[in-house]
């Protein structure tokens, strides 16, 4: 479905992305694993149309996106959930997920009615706050506005960029849950996470990314249980250190 | 819980009863100004939502404004009797697009209808929006204020310094323009309230369009470029297009209200395309919050009236370039009318329960 080919980008003269490849096919979760500035977000965002490509090609569905506006992306069936949720503060919860349907015809206003509600059978709680301003939610409930708003288009292709970022462990499993739940429904999903062990437990497939190139492709599981994915993003010697409280535990973390 | 036609239907009363009051005091005299207040309320009624919804400022509305006057007093001042030879000339004759008069000296004159001109204004004004709109709105904060304010110094200029335009006298023995049985936009007494209902009216039926168009989805579209330009970009807007289509849109209010304007006065002069116009503009908006129509309705009539009765005297510029100082430095979100009713409602409210 879409496929990335040595995709070049940065900003000015920093160039950020190195040479980029990579794909999903239709119906798979896909994570894109890695450390902060590894450029994972820049990736997300020239896909999207935000970013210019410097070089080589975004193929979705056939269509070369690196020549398509950022506007009409959405309208290839191509949507972000952008880092930090983005939600619009001043608008009511319903407007927010109405312009997500922005893109689709104003004929079809009884389809837009029933993806609405859609979204409202996955947050339900959304439902119950649909005349709040968006800025009045918690953390949690604007990353489901954003996620319902980007439903709103019916993207053929989903991508989110960081949902867990500053919120509670205990809504981020909510929200994987739910990501989870999408998957299993037939979703294309490009997930971008920092919390690598999550993204991971739920993705088919993982890319770990790391100064502008990716580094490693495979099974979610196959790198979930990688010694190296281990030591570098799933803190697996922090962990033990706890557990076994060794004398040279502490040089030891120092070192890594 | 007040509908959102509410405060259009308290602005229509005020106007109804501003009327009456002026007829029962005999102060019938006020309602010129009045009228001339609508027209300029109905530039910044433009401002407003290019300012307050789209988050572009403009220091050229004045240029708009003078672009809209000028067409119409050119067009229909503009003799057509010794060119009645000629192709268009003759044409226009044949199809009753131009009327023929005496003037004050009894000699044949002939011009442009005023229905054709006023909308050969609207089109100009439109045109030239569409011109610079497409390189200016590229720009964001105060290099875009430049740029407008660029714009509106060479309007002002060019007006100054074409002798077909009258240079600095201006263009004046506008006709009146017939805008429906009974209606005639022309100064005098005669037509001072029908002259003020119509051009009230025209104020009332911009409101209108813009609350409407706030409540679609082009107003959601236009929220959200405001928010985040990015993330609406990401959802699909295309917001260039949409920055565009509302400047355009302002600018063709602005031409509207001094097309009308010019009728009434039956002139118009440079000053009205001069950068003090378009600071005064700005100001207004500012005063009365950026995205709050009828906080800058209010303020628009205000200061308006005061102005042209000539209270600030000559510190007519000043008041509003202090207002403008004065807003950006202590209330930046313009005089937070709607708080100010809340609290009185709520307060209302507390009395009535004990």
């Amino acid at each position: 479905m879409l496929r990335i080919r040595n995709l070049q980008a940065g900003y000015g003269k920093l160039r950020v992305l190195r040479g980029v490849s990579l794909h999903v096919r239709a119906g798979e979760l896909v994570t894109i694993i890695g450390a902060n500035g590894a450029g994972k977000t820049t990736l997300l965002h020239t896909v999207a149309g935000l970013v210019p490509a410097q070089g080589g090609e975004i193929e979705f569905d056939g269509t070369d996106l690196t020549r398509v506006a950022a506007y009409s992306i959405v309208g290839h069936g191509c949507a972000l959930v952008p880092e930090g949720r983005q939600v619009f503060a001043v608008m009511s919860v319903e407007e927010n997920l109405l312009l997500g349907a922005y893109t689709r015809p104003t004929r079809d206003r009884a389809g837009v009615r029933e993806t609405l509600e859609s979204v409202y059978r996955l947050f339900p709680v959304l439902r119950e706050r649909r005349r709040q301003y968006a800025g009045t939610l918690s953390g949690g409930e604007q990353q489901m506005v954003a996620i319902g708003r980007a439903r709103m288009a019916q993207p053929r292709l989903l991508m989110l960029d960081e949902p867990s970022m500053g919120l509670a462990p205990l809504v981020v499993k909510d929200i994987f849950k739910t990501l989870a739940g999408l998957h299993a429904a037939g979703v294309t999903i490009l997930l971008v996470e920092q919390n690598a062990r999550a993204a991971l437990a739920i993705a088919d497939r993982g890319y770990v990314m790391e100064t502008g190139a990716i580094l490693m492709e495979g099974a979610a599981r196959d790198l979930l249980n990688n010694n190296d994915v281990q030591r570098a993003y799933l803190g697996k010697d922090y962990q033990s250190i706890g557990e076994r409280t060794l004398p040279g535990a502490e040089t030891q973390r120092q070192t890594r | 819980m007040p509908g959102r036609y509410t405060p259009l239907l308290i602005l229509s009363a005020l106007v109804v009863g501003l009327q009456l009051a002026t007829a029962a005091t005999g102060t019938s005299y006020y309602l010129t100004q009045l009228t001339m207040t609508a027209y300029y309320t109905l530039v910044v009624v433009g401002l407003c939502i290019l300012m307050g919804y789209a988050g572009q400022i403009s220091l050229g509305h004045a240029g708009f404004f003078a672009i809209g006057g000028y067409t119409t007093a050119f067009l229909t001042t503009f003799n057509l009797a010794p060119h009645a030879q000629q192709p268009v000339a003759a044409l226009l004759l044949r199809t009753g697009l131009a009327v023929s008069s005496r003037d004050l000296y009894g000699a044949a004159l002939t011009t442009l209808h005023p229905g054709l001109a006023f909308l050969c204004a609207l089109a100009l004004a439109a045109g030239v929006a569409v011109l610079i709109g497409i390189p200016v709105l590229r720009l964001k904060g105060h290099y875009l204020a430049m740029a407008t304010l660029g714009f509106g110094l060479i309007v002002y200029r060019v007006v100054l310094g074409t002798p077909a335009l009258g240079a600095a006298d201006g263009l004046s023995d506008v006709p009146a323009f017939v805008l429906a049985p009974g209606v005639k936009i022309t100064g005098g007494a005669a037509g001072r309230i029908a002259n003020y209902y119509a051009a009230w009216g025209l104020v009332i039926l911009g409101a209108l369009l813009v609350l409407n168009l706030m409540q679609s989805r082009a107003g959601r579209a236009l929220a959200a470029i405001h928010g985040n330009e990015s993330a609406a970009q990401a959802l699909g807007i295309n917001t260039a297009a949409f920055k565009l289509r509302l400047f355009v849109f302002s600018a063709i209010l602005a031409a509207a209200a001094g097309a009308l304007l010019t009728h009434y006065t039956g002139g118009i002069g440079p000053s009205e395309a001069g950068i003090m116009k378009s600071v005064r503009y700005v100001a207004i908006v500012a005063v009365g919050g950026m995205a709050n129509l009828w906080g800058t309705i209010g303020a628009s009539a205000l200061l308006n009236f005061l102005s042209l009765r000539g209270y600030f005297g000559i510190y007519d510029d000043a008041v509003f370039g202090g207002c403008l100082v004065g807003m950006m430095l202590f209330a930046p979100q313009g005089l937070r009318a709607r708080a100010t009713f809340d609290r009185l409602r709520a307060w209302v409210r507390g009395r009535r329960r004990t």
